[in-house]
């Protein structure tokens, strides 16, 4: 080990030195030896060429870990696929040469390769090869790579580069054996915010079997709580606001997903168990949107959801009306039927997309502009699909309300849904409302299919897996209200989100079914119920 | 006549009680002789597969007659009786799991799955269940006792119709995702499996499986004439009374909590019994059982063969488990599509499924013949006489417009 340090580290002051010289051609006799040597030369070859520090050498030092690099002759040739390049001049070779031979290398080879790999990387004058490479040197740091990281940090000009260096240094040093670098890495440690570094530390604190302390020092382990207790303070805003906006995030999916359903149901007093195959139906128009626009429109790629949405809308409205007109009018005032009709439904569309665009999940791509997120503090990313999604339900929120109460349609609706009978003696066509509002409602469902193929699997699935948490919803929010729905879609997501961090995914899921079922109980309309005389309701 | 003999007589006719006794000939005397003394190569053996096949669907069945009393006579559509029928399978499962011994893979006392785990003896909920007796109670107790809490919460806040179905719904699939877990204890994902043998008998060999089969025919039967008795009953009458139209029943002073509690408890002890059945015979219990589709097939199983009538249940199990397994067979990709489209066609078109398009032909045939010899129809007379030859045909009229009641009051 100390001895591959010592090379590593002669060979990285030798790159230091080589970056000034500019080199014309990658060290011939370096790649020869390193081809056909044995392996005693074949190390000795790559510490060579790490001393050159030429990042022309990369590309060679990668493919050899990869083996890509073949010889044919006495020629050294890297090969990619069909195309092949000289591995010292660089040039390409073609047609590919019949006979190869495969250079190969052993796991003490592959090491000393990575070792150089970094240490090359570290000097790069690419700013964010150099990042990479810090950021992986973090993930894996051990005492070999503690010279390295030193020398690393001397030359490094970039204020990101050079602080994730240093945590990584004070991550290798908390080993070491003199109590004063100890602490000082330990206090080091206590100004990041990594969330790595709280495991490190915690490691001090813990005792071993016999009862003795990991860390023997009782100074080091009093510095050690201190910026343990430093670090949780910083990382526990970081954990909240992220809680906060997974909650609201998956309540926004859970508006989405019930809103549609909560107007079938409040209107027509029908639960449509086909609701989850329509979110899909939308989810896969916005799959074939996305072919069309990638096939014909390549450079209007990022904007093909502004063509998905409504489309993704009409679709499933459409289906929706056609079968509110062939099989749902016919069952009106017998909702236990309706229920297993649509049921029957939801398995004939599921079995459609099968044939149709196979049993396997199918690809939807994010914009570019949608890829990525905003880092607000180190231990939290809001990915961007994610805040559209939230926004995009916002929208779809108060379309809803302007439609439900600025429009006449939406008169009709609220009134149908208050009392159907006196809607219709004072000529409310209330068939037609009916039709217009499960198309409506259908489509809503149709957007939140198109919001769930961003940020999930696309499959002929998709729907059940949302069906069950769509009713809860509707349940738990009462029906003919849209603010009963908001409320308890946002209630679910945090109540989810909160169990979860706290008792895992499964069990949170479970809890909040039950907390439904004894809710259920108390209110049995749901929280916001309409208020009216009737004895049955 | 004795009270035995009328308790008899009121059940079924003569017609029925013949028939019934053809069938119980066949199930026990014609399918153990068609597969264990005739001969492979005779063209009337029955094999192996034919025999575990309607070992299964007879199983299906019961719980189908279990959801038919609660739906086709006390209106409340669950779907959520594929748990109860789950749960009854792993009750026995368990038991099941115990008696391979030391005969598993990891050759230890404890079943294959805990070892795995790394448990080091058996969690709390598998206490005694080495013994058969305490299987058999559990059997009967967690599917009654998680139906009792859930029935009294439930029906005493008056909740029904939709709702009550979604509810149902949802603690099927909580109860699917909380087996899931490995942490449960009920071997997660891949539940149980490998039985060696079940009270002594080796379970694979064919005296043990006719023993099966020949038991679960009998629970069926039994199930059948227990179900017959009840619907026929005051008890039943109210019943279907508070289906129709429970507030009215309620103004005459009847707490319609009991009335629904009872079934709805016993209905779920029934599916907890067929589950039991079904473990041994299929070989195999996992979660995937209580996946809220399965609980809705129930209801189409009861749905085709007609609401209301008992027969129809047992009828519509067969009919649609049937052709399941002829379909996957023969074109698996258009099941889901028949399924799709028997829960529609049934719902649009048969309301009181096969049982009610049957009736209705035999009466417009008696309607015409009848018409034929006198000239004119006694439409007095022809009521009488159906509802002696079936009393469920009055129910079955009735059942065509359950919401009819509740619309005016929307």
């Amino acid at each position: 080990m100390t001895l591959r340090t010592l090379t590593l580290l002669a060979a990285f002051l030798l790159a230091l030195a080589a970056t000034v010289r500019p080199a014309l051609a990658v060290d011939a006799a370096a790649v020869e030896k390193l081809a056909f040597g044995d392996p005693d030369e074949k190390t000795e070859a790559v510490t060579a060429l790490v001393t050159e520090g030429d990042p022309r050498v990369i590309p060679l030092l990668e493919a050899l870990s990869e083996g890509e690099v073949q010889t044919a002759g006495r020629r050294v040739l890297i090969v990619k696929g069909e195309r092949a390049k000289d591995a010292v001049t660089g040039e390409a070779v073609s047609p590919l040469p019949a006979e190869r031979e495969d250079v190969v290398s052993n796991n003490r080879l592959r090491r000393e390769i990575a070792g150089g790999l970094a240490a090359l990387k570290l000097v790069s004058s690419d700013r964010s090869v150099r990042l990479a490479a810090a950021r992986e040197l973090a993930g894996n740091a051990d005492e070999s790579s503690l010279a390295l990281v030193k020398k690393a940090i001397e030359r490094e000009t970039d204020a990101e580069i050079t602080s994730l260096l240093e945590v990584t240094r004070a991550t290798i040093e908390l080993k070491s054996d003199d109590r004063a670098t100890r602490i000082a890495a330990i206090e080091k440690l206590g100004e990041s915010t990594q969330p790595t570094t709280k495991t490190s530390l915690l490691g001090l604190l813990e005792t071993n079997k016999d009862g003795t302390f990991v860390e023997p020092d009782e100074a080091v382990r009093t510095v050690a709580a201190r910026s343990l207790r430093e670090i949780e303070k910083s990382l526990l805003w970081g954990e909240r606001a992220g809680l906060l906006f997974s909650g609201v995030s998956l309540g926004s999916i859970l508006l989405l997903a019930a809103l549609g359903l909560a107007i079938t149901y409040g209107l027509m007093g029908v639960i449509n168990m086909a609701h989850g195959e329509l979110i899909m139906v939308g989810a896969y128009t916005t799959y074939v949107i996305q072919n069309v626009f990638r096939a014909y429109g390549s450079g209007a790629f990022d904007w093909y959801l502004v063509c998905a949405v409504p489309a993704a809308f009409v679709v499933a409205a459409l289906v929706g009306m056609l079968l509110e007109r062939t099989v749902i009018r016919f069952l009106y005032g017998r909702p236990l039927e309706t229920l297993l009709a649509t049921w029957g439904i939801s398995l004939i569309l599921m079995q459609t997309v099968r044939t149709l665009f196979g049993a396997q999940n199918v690809q939807v791509e994010n914009p570019s502009w949608m890829s990525g997120g905003v880092a607000i503090m180190s231990n939290v990313v809001l990915p961007w699909s994610r805040i559209v999604i939230i926004g995009f339900a916002a929208a779809v929120l108060a379309a809803m309300w302007l439609l439900l109460t600025r429009t006449r349609l939406g008169l009709f609706v609220r009134g149908v849904t208050q009392n159907r009978a006196m809607a219709s003696c004072v000529g409310v066509p209330t068939g037609r409302v009916d039709t217009w509002a499960f198309g409506l409602g259908c489509g809503i469902a149709g957007l939140a299919g198109c919001a769930l193929s961003q940020i999930g699997n696309v499959g002929p699935d998709l729907g059940q897996s949302y069906i069950v948490d769509s009713f809860m919803v509707v349940v738990l929010g009462g029906v003919g209200q849209l603010a009963g729905t908001v409320y308890a879609a946002l209630g679910l997501g945090f109540v989810n989100k909160l169990l979860e961090s706290w008792s895992g995914a499964v069990l949170a899921k479970i809890a909040v079914l039950v907390f439904i079922i004894l809710f259920i109980q108390k209110r049995p309309q749901g929280l916001f119920a309409l208020k009216g005389r009737a004895l049955e309701t | 006549m004795g009270p035995i003999s009328r308790t008899i007589s009121r059940l079924y006719g003569p017609k029925a009680w013949t028939a019934l006794a053809i069938a119980a000939l066949v199930l026990f005397v014609g399918v153990p002789l068609a597969n264990l003394v005739v001969p492979p190569s005779s063209p009337f053996h029955l094999s192996a597969y034919w025999v575990t096949l309607v070992g299964k669907i007879m199983c299906y069945a019961i719980a189908a007659l279990a959801m038919d009393l609660v739906w086709g006579y006390a209106g409340i559509l669950s779907l959520g009786h594929g748990l109860f029928f789950a749960l009854g399978g792993y009750a026995m499962g368990m038991h099941l799991m115990r008696e391979i011994g030391r005969d598993g893979v990891y050759k230890s006392d404890l079943p294959d799955f805990m070892v795995f785990l790394d448990w080091k003896a058996v969690p709390w909920h598998w206490w005694n269940t080495d013994h058969f007796w305490w299987a058999a109670l559990l059997v009967v107790a967690v599917p009654g006792l998680l139906a009792f809490v859930f029935g009294y919460f439930a029906f005493r806040s008056r909740i029904k119709g939709v709702y009550l179905s979604i509810i149902t719904q949802a603690l099927t699939y909580a109860a699917m995702l909380l087996f899931f877990r490995n942490e449960t204890g009920f071997g997660g994902n891949n539940g149980f499996t490998d039985f060696k043998r079940i009270l002594g008998f080796p379970i694979a060999t064919p005296a043990t499986r006719m023993a099966l089969f020949a038991i679960t025919g009998a629970v069926l039967i039994g199930t059948l004439l227990l179900g017959r008795y009840l619907v026929t009953s005051r008890y039943g009458r109210i019943l279907t009374a508070i289906r129709d139209a429970e507030a009215r029943v309620m103004f005459c002073g009847y707490n319609t909590l009991h009335y629904k509690l009872f079934i709805w408890t016993l209905s779920a002890v029934i599916c907890g019994i067929a589950g039991a059945l079904y473990v041994p015979q299929v070989g195999i219990i996992n979660p995937s059982e209580m996946s809220p589709a399965n609980s809705i097939e129930m209801a189409i199983w009861v749905a085709v063969g007609g609401r209301g009538t008992l027969v129809g249940a047992i009828l519509g199990a067969f009919l649609v488990n049937g052709g399941k397994s002829l379909f996957t067979q023969v074109f698996p990709e258009y099941w889901l599509f028949v399924l799709g489209a028997l829960f529609i066609v049934v719902t649009l078109f048969m309301p009181d499924g096969v049982v009610g398009v049957f009736k209705r032909f035999k009466r417009t045939k008696r309607a015409a013949d009848e018409a034929a010899a006198t000239g004119i129809a006694p439409r007095t007379a022809s009521t009488r006489t159906a509802s002696h030859a079936d009393s469920a045909t009055a129910s079955a009229s009735m059942i065509a417009t359950p919401g009819a009641s509740e619309q005016p009051a929307r």
